[in-house]
């Protein structure tokens, strides 16, 4: 079924600078009269590897697949797959699949019709077209389900048909726009591996669009942040959450407190910021390249704080607040704090024991510090 | 869902009176025995007789069916082209032009197509002599031209309402264009051609106002023989042709309807 | 080989040969919509500016050459000045306007109810109802018109029912008045009217009329303050969908108005017909269109603003 089983290659071969990369994005711009969707975007993915473009609604991540798939032509850049410049190869062409956001099951053609219409374009004999699509039903678990019709299937079924109808040709690149997007939570999950899985034994190399982190974050090897057309920030899932290069993206993945603050002091191995606002001084235990009296930000995920009654003995990463507001969540609680500035500050707590007597409470007042090494400093 | 109040029932049952007693009227009195219409002198069917055997009738009925079924299938090509070109095609020159053509016919004054095309007519025949005379073929230029505009709108809605990612996703499996147009497009907007058709064939069948116009001798369409007729007077035989054309249109929306129920679903 | 590999085959050739798909594929409804609805307006608003002879065809020509060679444009705006010299043509023109006026408001008044009802009701009534406001429409509308011949006439089924009842002892004559022809103008174009208004209230969202019972609006000032408002496109649609083509009405004043029923369709049409003056038509027709460009543009409106709140 598959092209070549994977070779136990370099698991990360964005790491090494000698690795061919497998599509390579150069300058890729895309503008609708005035507006430009996609500006100058360059990136390379490897093969084999499920990268995945996330952003909010109209970041141009899907833009950027549809030229992929050659929906749209790039107004300048290039793109090229497997060493092809692919600009003037029309879609019917191109060694790529897509499956759509919305499945786009052909509604007058049953399920194995589906499946086998991509088969049928490249003239395949039908009876070898048959074997071919009951092999790729059996691998979506859809055997038994050959003669329904699309609107006879569930919302999960229907994503199975559509990903195996694009899987079917074998495409160097599987393009997936928002793939379980229609799906709901539980199923979702669930499907999550079972798209690991496929991706994994077939070794085609996937590029997936989500607006969804989790999503973004479970899936890939590794992510590209979109904001307004453009990369802001490409890297392991690991990476863009704990190492997040700007504000837009620490804020954009998961949630996180930010405070604006200058530098103090700027040594080799460490730097020492003070908060005004908050009232705070703050020390990174790294270096940081910045001048004294500079403007930046420091970036501390909620549950990277410790909270307590208790005032620390340093006196520096640490604020005093008031308990505002608790969020019990099950497995954590969500604490907003109120400094006496006004910020809040979020904070979480894991529930480790199922009764809490000596629990805080609102308006208590509480410290939240932290380690030196917890957050992240932001230039822009 | 609210009920409806009280007074939008009665009033919605008086309007459905209003749109139905002239049609049952037509129907009882086509039954009637006595020549004059409206009074009731015991149940007959000969009317139904003396139409059947009306040769300048059925003569006329003949041609109007023949310009209704060449009109409505040159309408469902033309209509179909500029729907897909209208929807499907991003920008061209002439995009504007062809969507402002296209919607106008909808509302213009029958008078004035019928006059401008005749007057068309006859400067071509002068410059180019072409048409020679006018007759069958000026009055299914005619009927094509304004059906047309009909069937654009029908398809056009009907294509907007698909999803566009289907033709895409042809595309994206391999089929070249005009294979995703035979593939995809055409059976999922069949629907739209068929009753595109049928809206065209019913709207030439019905016209008078242009087919006057532009017709010309020895091509008499049925509505201009009903209309001579009908000037002179109430005559029984046309409540028969009247009865004749409700129930075939009846049983035709009743199988259009059935046919169209299982598609409800998706 | 089927149908479509044929098709595919001819494409294939076709493009080789350095010929766009495309273009031919814009071209064909475009040209033919060019030739056969926009060209015969030039053709009409030329033959107004030229003067009614005797002769085949009976109008002037507009531009003639000279014998030595010179190019003589002749424009007669005679037929403009006649059209308001004569009070025939200013009154016909306004007494179109009036009637269609009055009976796209006496229409409205009563396709909202009706529209109403339909939007509101269960799917499978709704259905129902509508296949039978579209039935109508199918059949002949010449024939429809003539129904009302027998209604309304003096021996007509009115007059026998209000006469044998004992309500009047003298027919009341209805037949060749302005009211038959009021009669057969709403009765023919209601449809028109309940179609735009009901697709506009069907996608009316019943939670804004749950919220607005829910702040304490009763149900008529619901309807004055949210439903009303909020269903203008449909209004426009539908009035300017009935307003439109009823200016130019023919048959029905044809058929049901009487000698002194005047409308500018009806105009037109012995101006062409009974004399023969062509020039004076095509100027008539002309006026006629000019009238037309506002509500055609309201329409034009009225259906993107729908389209807009749809997407």
């Amino acid at each position: 079924m598959q092209n070549q089983q994977p070779a136990a290659t370099n698991p990360k071969p964005w790491l090494d600078p000698n690795e061919q990369p497998f599509i390579r994005i150069s300058n890729l711009t895309k503008k609708f009269d005035d507006f430009t969707a996609v500006d100058n975007v360059s990136l390379d993915i490897y093969r084999q590897e499920l990268f995945c473009l996330l952003g909010g609604s109209g970041c141009g991540k899907s833009t950027l697949l549809r030229m992929l798939a050659g929906f749209e032509t790039p107004t300048s850049g290039r793109i090229e797959i497997d060493g092809q410049d692919v600009a003037n190869v029309p879609p019917y062409d191109r060694p790529t699949n897509m499956m759509f956001q919305s499945y786009a099951l052909f509604p007058h053609m049953s399920v194995e019709k589906n499946v086998a219409y991509g088969l049928m374009r490249d003239g395949m004999a039908k009876s070898e077209a048959n074997d071919r699509v009951n092999e790729m039903l059996k691998l979506v678990q859809l055997d038994g389900f050959a003669t329904r019709k699309p609107d006879q299937l569930s919302g999960g079924q229907r994503q199975r048909v559509a990903l195996a109808r694009s899987l079917i040709k074998q495409p160097k690149l599987l393009l997936l726009d928002e793939p379980l997007g229609a799906l709901d939570k539980k199923l979702r999950e669930e499907t999550q591996f079972e798209l690991i899985n496929i991706q994994e034994s077939l070794g085609v190399t996937f590029i997936v669009v989500t607006h969804d982190q989790e999503e973004a974050m479970t899936l890939s090897t590794r992510i590209g942040v979109m904001d307004v057309g453009e990369i802001v920030q490409i890297g392991e899932p690991r990476d863009i959450y704990e190492f997040p290069q700007s504000r837009f993206v620490a804020d954009f993945i998961g949630s996180v407190n930010m405070f604006e603050g200058n530098v103090v002091d700027d040594a080799e191995n460490y730097v020492r910021i003070h908060c005004k606002q908050a009232d705070c001084h703050i020390h990174v235990a790294h270096g940081v390249s910045c001048t004294e009296n500079q403007k930046l930000w420091f970036a501390i995920r909620p549950e990277k704080m410790t909270l307590s009654r208790e005032k620390p003995e340093s006196n520096y990463n640490f604020v005093e607040g008031k308990v505002d507001e608790i969020a019990y969540m099950g497995n954590l609680s969500v604490f907003r704090i109120k400094l006496t500035s006004g910020d809040i500050i979020r904070v979480t707590k894991s529930n480790l024991l199922r009764r809490d007597e000596d629990n805080i409470s609102w308006d208590e007042t509480v410290y939240l510090s932290w380690e030196d090494t917890a957050g992240v400093v932001l230039m822009q | 869902m609210k009920k409806n109040s009280w007074f939008i029932t009665i009033a919605t049952i008086l309007g459905f009176a209003f749109l139905y007693i002239p049609i049952i009227s037509l129907i009882i009195f086509s039954f009637n025995e006595s020549k004059l219409v409206t009074v009731w002198s015991g149940f007959s069917t000969k009317w139904y007789g003396k139409l059947l055997s009306d040769p300048q009738i059925l003569g006329a009925a003949w041609i109007s069916l023949k310009i209704a079924f060449v009109s409505a299938s040159l309408a469902m090509v033309l209509g179909t082209l500029a729907a897909f070109v209208l929807v499907r095609f991003r920008k061209f020159h002439g995009k504007n032009l062809l969507s402002g053509m296209i919607t106008a016919p909808l509302v213009m004054p029958d008078v004035i197509i019928g006059l401008s095309l005749l007057l068309l007519f006859i400067s071509m025949e002068s410059i180019f002599g072409w048409p020679a005379g006018r007759g069958l073929t000026t009055i299914i230029i005619a009927h094509t031209t304004f059906s047309m505009a009909y069937v654009a709108i029908v398809v056009q809605s009907r294509m907007i309402d698909m999803d566009g990612g289907l033709e895409e996703a042809a595309l994206d499996l391999g089929a070249k264009p005009v294979r995703v147009f035979f593939d995809i497009t055409l059976p999922m907007i069949s629907p739209a051609l068929v009753s595109g058709w049928l809206l065209s064939f019913t709207l030439s069948l019905d016209d008078l106002v242009i087919a006057s116009f532009v017709s010309g001798p020895g091509a008499s369409t049925l509505p201009m023989v009903i209309f001579s007729k009908v000037r002179l007077g109430v005559s029984p035989d046309i409540n028969a042709l009247a009865t004749i054309i409700i129930v075939i249109v009846a049983i035709g929306v009743v199988i259009a309807s059935m046919q169209m129920k299982p598609r409800k679903t998706s | 080989m089927n149908a479509t590999t044929l098709i595919a085959n001819v494409m294939r050739l076709l493009n080789r040969s350095g010929f766009r798909a495309r273009s031919l594929v814009i071209a064909v409804p475009f040209w033919w919509l060019f030739v056969f609805f926009l060209i015969p307006f030039a053709v009409v608003a030329k033959i107004s500016f030229s003067e009614a002879i005797i002769a085949r065809p009976p109008y002037s020509p507009l531009y003639t050459w000279t014998e030595d060679g010179v190019l003589q444009l002749k424009l007669f705006f005679s037929n403009y000045a006649y059209l308001l010299d004569d009070t025939l043509y200013v009154s016909a023109y306004w007494s179109s306007i009036k009637v269609a006026f009055f009976s796209t408001v006496i229409a409205l008044l009563i396709a909202y109810p009706m529209a109403y009802y339909i939007a509101r009701t269960t799917e499978r009534r709704r259905n129902v109802l509508l296949m039978l406001i579209i039935l109508p429409f199918w059949t002949s509308f010449l024939l429809r018109v003539y129904a009302w011949i027998g209604i309304l006439k003096t021996n007509g089924i009115i007059n026998n029912i209000l006469m044998s009842v004992g309500i009047t002892s003298e027919p009341i004559i209805m037949m060749q008045t302005n009211f038959a022809v009021y009669v057969g103008i709403v009765y023919t174009y209601l449809p028109f009217m309940i179609l735009p208004l009901f697709t506009n209230l069907v996608k009316l969202d019943p939670s804004l009329l749950e919220a607005s019972a829910d702040l304490g609006a009763r149900p008529m000032t619901t309807f004055f303050k949210i439903t009303l408002p909020l269903s203008v496109p449909g209004i426009i649609a539908g009035s300017m969908l009935v307003f439109i083509p009823v200016i130019g009405e023919f048959v029905i004043p044809a058929l049901l108005g009487g000698p002194d029923t005047l409308m500018i369709g009806k105009v037109l049409w012995n101006e062409f017909f009974s004399n023969r003056d062509w020039p004076v038509a095509s100027a008539v027709a002309v006026v006629m269109l000019v009238l037309l460009v506002i509500p055609i543009m309201l329409l034009r409106n009225a259906q993107n603003a729908s389209a807009g709140a749809a997407s």
